[in-house]
């Protein structure tokens, strides 16, 4: 099978345009007569739904951020009626704020849809077993990838996350042929394979790993085939857009994404001016026929690139870089998306603490740890080292609770941790991908 | 009341678990003028708790604020302990037997005799015990000046 869906992945890019701009004109007639916040939003910038006469016309319409979706919380920018809501994930935000996305039914299949044609990309289709990996619950990751293999008709095994030698025991019992979750996690399953006497390419059946949420390297891939003989591919998504959605094919030449689901520009992140193929910048996207919170030309906030020229692989969907780097501040922490404004944000909640923190990421062999600095106040001060040890969990608790991922927490005396004047630099990233 | 006339003001001071973290508040100490009777540190984790029991608590309570360092005063009480083998079995055991819990403890000796420094939960209710069942507290005076 080398499609999931031949006649629309492999559709001429005229026709491709042509669909496109069908999609986008039925999304800007609806959201401008249902939706205040997308209504107010496009007579802020001076367009009516009657200017947007192609798909290029798409430059006309205004950005939507990352805030838009936090000022809105939890559901202001949800456009349809609530009773037609069949999920709702939440990733953490900003400021400590979570980001809510709601989906219909519709909203699920084309979710499912898009991780349906890439797993049939990178070469699976019925009859493989894909064990997930990744994290079930209110991150996209798990149920993402878990419906998508379904859609296709693959065997899906629900493993989560953590518990490496019990995912070991599943690939090799269950007879797994691919895996998804982190590259620093498969990386790590690769060690544990080898510490217990299990090596991947002899003795397991498992030959693709579907490998993202955080950043990887080509030398990474190289690495993974060289220990054990899985061919690595890369996935992209985001919980705004939906989820993971889009793979490398088997060209490992750059993402696929889905033209008639998504449209894809790259912007200049000062001028917010779109730019031609092959050249950096912002990453936006607008997806097509989402129905419950529609996002158009969001600003994902990761640099990278459209790759000029065909696929040989015969979709004629565009096909992105490799993530480059991002226009903010954002971490991937085991990954998920940390921002050093919700860890501030959380830290101001301990009363005992100072405003001042650094945060400090690095590999522990391959997966990431974080450290927090924290300082203490020095009313706070307690002679009981119970009192302190307590303060340092309560802390720990609380950056787990906002940020979704755990991090160590030092407690530090007053007046220890670096003041900036100008823009702080409280993030220490040692981490090499 | 009479009681708090044993309640020794110690100091206990917050350090990182660092190298030379202990020579810069030996070193507060001595600029301050302030001369240590006895001292214990407890480690946990990344941290430290020095505590100390000095001559002038007040005069390096102030020092150790300007240099910005996170400090508290704690009453502790001071047993006298025979220097003699036995003699901390001896306090302990008393202890033990009116039902103290200590929270923690160090010692050190002055002159004739030795002193075991104890924090426990309640030290008014404490001295009355200790004193009734026979052991010899020592007067804070005999430290903090």
């Amino acid at each position: 099978m080398a499609y999931y869906n031949e006649k629309i992945e492999t559709l001429p890019k005229l026709e491709l345009e042509k669909l496109q701009y069908q999609e986008l004109k039925v999304l800007v007639d609806r959201l401008y007569a249902n939706s205040a916040f997308y209504h107010d939003r496009m007579k802020a910038a001076g367009v009516l739904p009657s200017d947007i006469k192609s798909i290029s016309d798409i430059t006309k319409l205004p950005f939507m951020r990352k805030t838009d979706l936090r000022d809105n919380y939890p559901d202001k920018l949800v456009c349809c009626s609530k009773e037609d809501l069949v999920r709702y994930h939440v990733s953490s935000g900003t400021t400590g704020k979570p980001t809510v996305v709601a989906y219909t039914k519709n909203d699920l299949d084309t979710w499912s849809e898009a991780v349906a044609r890439s797993l049939v990309s990178c070469g699976l289709g019925r009859g493989d077993v894909l064990q997930v990996a990744y994290g079930y619950g209110l991150f996209t990751g798990g149920l993402g990838l878990h419906y998508g293999g379904e859609k296709l008709g693959a065997t899906v095994i629900p493993a989560s996350t953590g518990n490496s030698e019990r995912q070991i025991e599943l690939i090799q019992d269950l007879q797994t042929t691919a895996i998804a979750c982190t590259p620093s996690y498969f990386v790590h399953l690769i060690d544990v394979a080898k510490k217990i006497g299990v090596d991947i390419a002899k003795d397991t059946k498992l030959r693709t790993a579907i490998l993202g949420a955080e950043p990887w390297s080509e030398s990474m891939r190289r690495y993974i085939h060289e220990q054990s003989g899985v061919t690595a591919h890369n996935i992209f998504g985001t919980s705004e857009i939906s989820g993971p959605m889009f793979t490398d094919c088997q060209e490992l030449n750059g993402m696929h994404i889905s033209g008639d689901i998504a449209y894809t520009e790259i912007i200049d992140p000062e001028t917010g001016e779109s730019l031609p193929a092959g050249e950096k910048g912002e990453l936006t996207m607008t997806i097509l026929t989402k129905e419950a919170i529609p996002m158009i030309r969001y600003r994902i906030g990761d640099i990278t690139s459209i790759f000029p020229g065909d696929c040989p692989c015969g979709r004629t969907s565009p096909r992105i870089d490799r993530l480059q780097g991002r226009v903010d501040d954002m971490l991937v922490i085991r990954g998920i998306n940390v921002f050093p404004s919700a860890v501030e944000h959380a830290l101001l909640r301990v009363p005992e603490l100072t405003s001042h923190f650094m945060l400090e990421v690095f590999r522990n062999g391959p997966l990431d740890d974080m450290l927090v600095k924290v300082e203490l106040k020095p009313d706070a001060m307690t002679d009981s080292i119970n009192g302190l040890i307590g303060l340092q969990s309560r802390v720990e608790r609380t950056l787990r609770d906002t940020l979704n991922v755990s991090a160590k927490v030092e407690l530090c005396p007053p007046n220890s941790l670096p003041r900036f004047e100008g823009k702080a630099k409280r993030v220490i990233d040692t981490r090499v991908f | 009341m009479t009681n708090s006339k044993y309640f020794i003001k110690q100091l206990s001071i917050f350090s990182e678990n660092k190298s030379g973290k202990l020579a810069a508040i030996a070193k507060i100490f001595h600029e301050s003028q302030v001369n240590i009777h006895a001292f214990s540190i407890a480690e946990a984790n990344s941290f430290g708790v020095v505590r100390a029991i000095v001559d002038k608590p007040d005069v390096a309570f102030a020092a150790f604020s300007k240099e910005n360092y996170a400090l508290q005063y704690t009453d502790v009480l001071g047993v006298k302990m025979a220097d003699v083998p036995g003699g901390l079995f001896e306090v302990a055991s008393t202890l033990g037997n009116i039902g103290i819990n200590i929270e923690y403890a160090y010692a050190f000796r002055t002159g004739e005799f030795g002193t075991l420094i104890v924090k426990v939960s309640n030290s008014e209710e404490a001295v009355d015990k200790i004193l009734a069942a026979g052991l010899e507290l020592v007067p804070a005076t005999d430290y903090n000046f």
